[in-house]
């Protein structure tokens, strides 16, 4: 129920959005970007209630309107950095207490409670934007505007991480697990533990570059491949288990199909490059996989 | 092998950059196809998986206060803040981080985020503290400084968080392995994942002494 209004508070902001892009007249696909924040508001708002087909209706709709580039980035009010540095000299350190407000409220209510500690997030930043009109004593439409700017600037990237969880849920239901892990463990012969070892990691990183999750990753090549390869070998199961999904961590920080780790913060940070997080991350991910394998080949047997 | 269509599809929309979101839909929509899935029950599975993970998303919640503070100069205060520690880089700044942040996870405190933390505070630290030593910093090092912003928060959730041991990966392996027949504990698990923690931090930091060079070499040149 928490976590439903979350849900809805989320949905608002995304309505913001589509508000203000269609008030937004220099912005030439003004209409196509309303209608795509106003969208993903209602399957925010009413996402429970709505029946599933519908919702997936709604986005394949969002994906002809960014297919078709009618989703764009509108224009902003810019804020000098003079105004900006004022500003910082003026109110000083008071301008932490929100965003720390976000943290302590996140930290408390999932420690402390049983509602999580998503739902502490949003507390904090509803308690945090109180905090910071009376800090800064801007209006509540600053505050509005300035929500705008952000989700804009992130964009339709926004929607990519439950995008491709969706992806992941179709992978899941036509089977291609499977296919991938019984590909995999035709090829590496039975009983030798190197090779079986270097199958289930290299497996774990490559199938969780593909699904974007390791989760997912870890119960079918786990099944697939781990089970017959590794653990049947006389494997310690908590150690290779472990290191597993860790390996397959490593997956996680080189594809793009973890949308929420790698391509969103990009957006977020507005980076030129929009894969710049995964090769700044893909040297470290080698690395750490490399030592994945000579771990589980040490310690676990 | 024909069910591996929508994985093609994958990489090569995303190879030829075509729009992302109508690659990933149009891989979904073909995979379910191939599998044997009517375009209905395509529509459901992906409305309702959209649905369950709203909560990926719930980070829009605090953008509005995130972008007003920064229009009341919060990432200045940050920069001007760590300006005060002249020895500071970017580099030994994400290195602080991702030693606070691989314990916090450990302990599964949720002091992170790339929204909440990251853009406003940590990367306009770590920013600051190249330009207060350098100046004028050119575009491909703002560029690196941002990257590893980002990674660091990727690196200590990773592989800190397991170690905790009621995380949702620890509870995964436990589960999983249990369906297959081989029973571990939750503690057995958390503690086969304390060496990795360590070594990512290790190789973090090494990391990023290395990216403190490269700037370094970076503003020389340009000299």
């Amino acid at each position: 129920m928490a976590l439903e209004i979350l849900y809805i508070l989320a949905g608002l902001v995304a309505m913001v959005a589509a508000v203000l892009s269609f008030k937004d007249r220099s912005l030439k696909t003004r209409y196509g970007t309303a209608l795509f924040w106003a969208i993903l508001s209602i399957t925010f708002v009413f996402g429970k209630i709505l029946s599933p087909t519908i919702v997936g209706i709604l986005v394949l709709i969002m994906g002809i309107l960014t297919a078709t580039k009618q989703v764009k980035i509108g224009t902003f009010k810019q804020t000098s950095e003079e105004f900006k540095l004022e500003k910082s000299k003026l109110i000083g350190n008071k301008l932490f207490i929100p965003v720390l407000s976000i943290a302590v409220f996140a930290f408390g209510i999932g420690q402390f409670t049983s509602l999580g500690g998503l739902v502490g997030m949003g507390v904090g930043a509803v308690i945090g934007t109180i905090a910071g009109l009376f800090i800064t004593k801007a209006s509540a439409s600053e505050t509005l505007e300035e929500g705008n700017r952000l989700i804009q600037q992130v964009g339709p990237f926004a929607i990519l991480p439950q995008l491709l969880a969706a992806l992941g849920a179709l992978f899941n239901a036509a089977g291609v697990g499977e296919v991938i892990a019984n590909g995999i463990s035709n090829v590496i012969p039975t009983g030798n533990i190197v090779f079986g070892v270097i199958a289930y990691c290299v497996g774990m990183a490559v199938f969780t570059m593909i699904m974007g999750n390791a989760f997912a990753a870890f119960a079918v090549i786990t099944a697939g491949i781990g089970l017959p390869f590794v653990f049947n070998q006389g494997a310690n199961p908590a150690i290779a288990g472990a290191l597993a999904l860790t390996a397959g961590y490593c997956g996680t920080l080189l594809t793009p199909m973890a949308a929420n780790f790698n391509i969103v913060p990009a957006a977020v940070l507005e980076m030129k490059d929009k894969y710049k997080v995964i090769k700044t991350q893909a040297p470290l991910a080698i690395t750490l996989l490399v030592i994945h394998i000579i771990l589980m080949l040490v310690w676990a047997f | 092998m024909i069910k591996l269509l929508g994985v093609l599809i994958i990489v090569v929309g995303f190879a030829l950059k075509l729009d992302t979101i109508a690659v990933v839909l149009t891989a979904g929509v073909v995979t379910g196809l191939v599998g044997g899935l009517s375009f209905n029950e395509i529509l459901t599975i992906l409305g309702d998986a959209f649905v369950k993970n709203r909560y990926m998303s719930v980070f829009f919640v605090t953008m509005p206060i995130i972008g007003l503070l920064e229009r009341y100069g919060l990432k200045q205060r940050a920069a001007e803040l760590i300006g005060k520690v002249k020895a500071a880089t970017s580099g030994k700044i994400l290195s602080i981080y991702m030693i606070i942040r691989t314990i916090a996870a450990a302990l599964s405190l949720r002091i992170g985020g790339h929204v909440e933390f990251i853009r406003p505070l940590i990367y306009p630290m770590a920013e600051g503290a190249d330009k207060n030593k350098f100046e004028e910093l050119p575009e491909e090092a703002v560029e690196d400084i941002k990257g590893m912003s980002a990674s660091v928060e990727n690196y200590a959730n990773f592989y800190g968080q397991n170690v905790f041991i009621a995380a949702g990966g620890v509870l995964l392996i436990v589960g999983t392995l249990g369906e297959l027949g081989i029973e571990v504990t939750e503690k057995q698990v958390s503690n086969a994942s304390i060496p990795i923690a360590v070594i990512a931090i290790i190789l973090v930091i090494i990391q990023l002494r290395l990216h403190d060079k490269k700037i370094s070499n970076m503003i020389n040149k340009n000299k």
